[in-house]
């Protein structure tokens, strides 16, 4: 069995199909893309997963655990992580206070939460900007914030929904040597992105998707290569 | 364990002071008021200020308190400083109730039916004559002649709901609410059970707020349904100490209740009868337009837009919710 | 028999009107995703304007329709303009701070006419208050039923300028979805004043239809706001269709209560429609007619 996996998993806002019987699997430690031209469905696998909509039929495993039906608060209890595509920072508190919200995720006492949440901010090296109000973020930093707040729940599997979209090339390439750090540290990514050069340099495995069914899947290269997939990009001439 | 700080012990000390210097019964008892008004501002202020969900009928929770209180006396015969005990745990469980018939709900559901269900417990107070007496009321016999028993229980509530706001705030609790408030989404992707956390708020927030109730009917020595369930004066006056003094601020609603109650005693008053009677009249009017004029103006409360007031524009602006971690 | 028909006609008379109040409440929370706080008390505003045109100048209740309905347009656009409009700028940890206004602004208005008219109850009394006549053995109050045939008007005048003009259909866009409507070059804020007011002047309507079979005093408008956020609720927020439908079955519920409960608890039956609605359907009727 894998480490994650989806079975049949379907998705429908009343007579719209969002995700269409999509099923696949995740190992440990791999770096998984998924991609898809727009409006094709894969902002609501991540809401599926984490529990943000109910599935309509299909199954999701996690380790030994069935995601159907759980509330969002306990899919993250169990160690799935995600970010915001549309970065959302609790914008009142400062940004050392964001991360330690979501470091209580495992402990009780402040100071263990405090201890965790500098460690994620040194290791995404944000640390300079810990006292900031989260509101006074520019937008790279407010991405990576959404990272490390991830990071602090401690997850096995980290969600990332289009973090790299909207930064410079220069943030982008701190951006790839971030993911690949966190998986070093032995987490589980599913990317979803546009940037292309990023997701080919960086994933494993690739699964594109349009109109919520999957149209090709594999190593980067052969999805790269792959005449569907060039088609739902492009169109067909 | 953080050191109090010195303004704070300052304030106490003096609070503590005050009746022996000032023997006026008048004074003393606006004061005690005003102590009242810190719990039930400061309880209020945790759950709309810190956890973003806003109450439109605290007087349900204050109510309920004098009413167990009264009712202790009037049907079992009792001593009414059992609902000092018995107050606060029955408004919990009223706050229990209402968070898990609302708290599952996304929208203003919270905050509608506060002021639908404190319109029902006043109309069944009004109406259930056979167990409340209606609008005759409760009427004990006080204990103390002296206001100064009363005076010293009040001023420990106060610190006690105080203190328990700023152990909350300090806790895995207070960084859950506050992040419940900013944003409900990412409060659940990071491992909150937004309606355990809002039901906890809500328990909390109703507790002291019921114990202020059961406070008093101990001392005023008589309760109405419209005095205790009144939506203007307790629900509303509630909302109004925590945003005069700073909604979201550990020392807001208690600026805010002493500012708040003097300033009902003065128009109450007419300027302490130095105004024609008019004005007395006009007090609930005076009252509606401090909170246009609060809400336009002074969106954070005196201690939260500090700066704002003292004109000090280049000052870093005072976050509303900071660690201040060591 | 005939008591159960004689209540029912009477709850759908009056829910008729309860129906005008839900649909400018409605309305504001649909463009403005607020609670207006200050219906009822907008409509009581109403109410004594109609009261002393009928006092002053014996002009008729249904003609000082024309007078009461824009006067409380005007007010309710200013009162967005100035009061409620500002405060979108504002960054403020409360998000129900334009609801907490409404409140300021209704506890403003009922004191201002207690100030003028005092709290004495009063009454406008037509030829036509207590006249009534008979179908099949069941009375009709005449002016239950003009009243009721005005709402339906009103309504109807409504739903005509909200499906077939321009402005009525840049007020459901707006509603639908905000910055959406922003980009298609909508102008949101005057928009959102527009609303307020015709939601205001529909209260006035309702209020106005109300006064030859009510009496009047200042304390009026906060049951009536009560009436209005449980209509709203009931139809579902933001849905006129449902808005009107919350307002007859309110109407029906309330008379039924009175008639067989106790007259005392007409009140609670509100509140106790809201509750339930609460617990066992909190999107309202608005989910099971998918409107």
């Amino acid at each position: 069995m894998n480490f994650f996996e989806t079975q049949h998993l379907t998705k429908r806002f009343g007579g719209l199909i969002a995700v269409n019987d999509l099923s696949f699997g995740v190992e440990e430690g791999e770096i998984f893309g998924l991609i898809g031209p727009n409006g094709s469905g894969k902002t609501t696998v991540f809401n599926l997963i984490t529990g943000s909509y109910p599935i309509t039929s299909g199954t999701i495993q996690f380790k030994n655990h069935r995601l159907n039906g759980l509330a969002t608060w306990k899919i993250c209890k169990l160690g799935v992580g995600r970010t915001f595509q549309v970065v959302k920072p609790l914008r009142r508190m400062t940004v050392l206070d964001n991360v330690i919200a979501s470091a209580f995720n495992h402990t009780g006492s402040l100071h263990e939460a405090r201890d965790k949440a500098l460690q994620a901010l040194e290791f995404c090296d944000l640390i300079e900007k810990k006292d900031y109000p989260a509101k006074g973020l520019t937008i790279g930093d407010r991405k990576r914030l959404e990272i490390t707040r991830a990071l602090a729940t401690e997850p096995a599997l980290l969600l990332l929904d289009e973090t790299m979209a909207g930064l410079t090339p220069q943030e982008q390439t701190e951006g790839v040597e971030l993911i690949r750090k966190i998986r070093d540290a032995g987490i589980t990514i599913i990317i979803v992105e546009h940037i292309m050069h990023v997701i080919m340099s960086i994933c494993d495995r690739i699964l594109c998707i349009n109109y919520g069914q999957e149209i090709a899947s594999g190593l980067p290269a052969e999805v790269a290569n792959n005449q569907d997939v060039i088609e739902a990009y492009l169109g067909k001439d | 364990m953080k050191r109090i700080s010195w303004p704070t012990i300052v304030v106490i000390a003096l609070l503590v002071l005050f009746p022996l210097v000032v023997q006026s019964d008048y004074y003393r008892h606006i004061f005690i008021l005003s102590l009242m008004w810190v719990v039930i501002g400061s309880a209020w202020n945790l759950l709309a200020g810190y956890t973003g969900q806003v109450s439109f009928g605290h007087a349900i929770f204050f109510g309920t308190g004098a009413y167990t209180a009264g009712l202790g006396v009037t049907k079992l015969g009792i001593s009414a400083w059992w609902g000092m005990l018995l107050g606060g745990p029955v408004a919990l469980l009223v706050g229990l109730i209402i968070g898990w018939i609302c708290f599952r709900l996304r929208g203003p559901y919270f905050a509608l039916a506060t002021i639908a269900i404190g319109e029902i417990f006043r109309l069944v107070a009004i109406d259930w004559r056979s167990m409340t007496d209606g609008m005759d009321g409760i009427l004990i016999i006080q204990s103390f002649r002296s206001k100064l028993p009363y005076y010293y229980l009040a001023l420990a509530l106060a610190i006690a709901c105080v203190f328990a706001v700023y152990l909350v705030l300090r806790s895995k609790w207070g960084y859950y609410f506050v992040a419940i408030r900013e944003d409900q989404d990412v409060a659940e992707t990071i491992g909150i059970s937004s309606f355990r956390y809002k039901s906890l708020s809500l328990m909390i927030s109703s507790y002291f707020t019921g114990m202020a109730g059961a406070f008093y009917m101990n001392y005023m020595a008589f309760i109405d349904p419209h005095v205790v369930f009144s939506l203007h004066d307790i629900s509303i006056m509630a909302i109004l100490v925590a945003i005069i003094g700073g909604v979201g601020t550990l020392w807001g609603p208690a600026v805010g209740a002493f500012i708040m109650v003097w300033l009902q005693e003065i128009f109450r008053s007419a300027f302490f009868g130095l105004l024609p009677q008019w004005v007395s009249e006009a007090h609930v009017l005076v009252f509606g337009l401090l909170v246009i004029f609060v809400i336009r103006y002074l969106a954070n409360g005196i201690v939260g837009d500090w700066s704002k007031i003292t004109g000090d524009w280049f000052k870093k602006k005072q976050l509303s919710y900071s660690s201040s971690g060591n | 028999m005939d008591v159960f028909l004689q209540t029912l006609v009477a709850g759908l008379l009056i829910g008729g009107i309860y129906a005008l109040i839900g649909i400018g409440m409605t309305l504001i929370m649909g463009v403005m995703k607020i609670i207006n706080l200050a219906h009822g008390q907008l409509m009581m505003v109403a109410m004594y304007i109609t009261y002393v045109l009928f006092e002053q100048f014996h002009l008729d209740p249904y003609f000082a329709l024309l007078v009461a309905m824009p006067c409380l347009f005007v007010i309710g656009a200013l009162l967005q303009k100035y009061l409620l409009n500002p405060l979108l700028k504002v960054d403020s940890i409360l998000p129900e701070n334009q609801v907490l206004m409404t409140v300021g602004i209704a506890m403003v208005l009922t004191e201002i006419i207690r100030f003028i008219f005092r709290s004495d109850y009063r009454s406008v009394k037509t030829g036509y208050s207590t006249a009534t006549f008979y179908i099949g053995g069941i009375s009709f109050n005449i002016a239950m039923f003009i009243a009721f045939g005005i709402a339906v008007l009103l309504t109807v005048a409504l739903f005509f300028f909200l499906l077939k003009t321009d402005v009525g259909k840049s007020v459901r866009a707006t509603a639908q979805n905000k910055e959406a409507a922003l980009l298609m070059g909508i102008n949101a804020e005057w928009i959102t004043v527009l609303t307020y007011g015709l939601g205001s002047a529909l209260a006035a309507a309702a209020g106005t239809l109300l006064l030859p079979i009510y009496y009047l005093f200042p304390d009026i408008g906060g049951p009536f706001t009560l009436k209005a956020f449980v209509i709203t609720m009931l139809g579902g927020m933001g849905s006129t269709i449902g808005a009107i439908l919350g307002g007859v079955v309110l109407g029906v519920a309330e008379s039924l209560g009175a008639t067989y409960i106790s007259m005392a608890l007409k009140d609670a039956v509100a509140m106790v429609i809201f509750l339930l609605v609460l617990i066992f359907l909190p999107g309202g009727l608005k989910t099971l007619t998918k409107i």
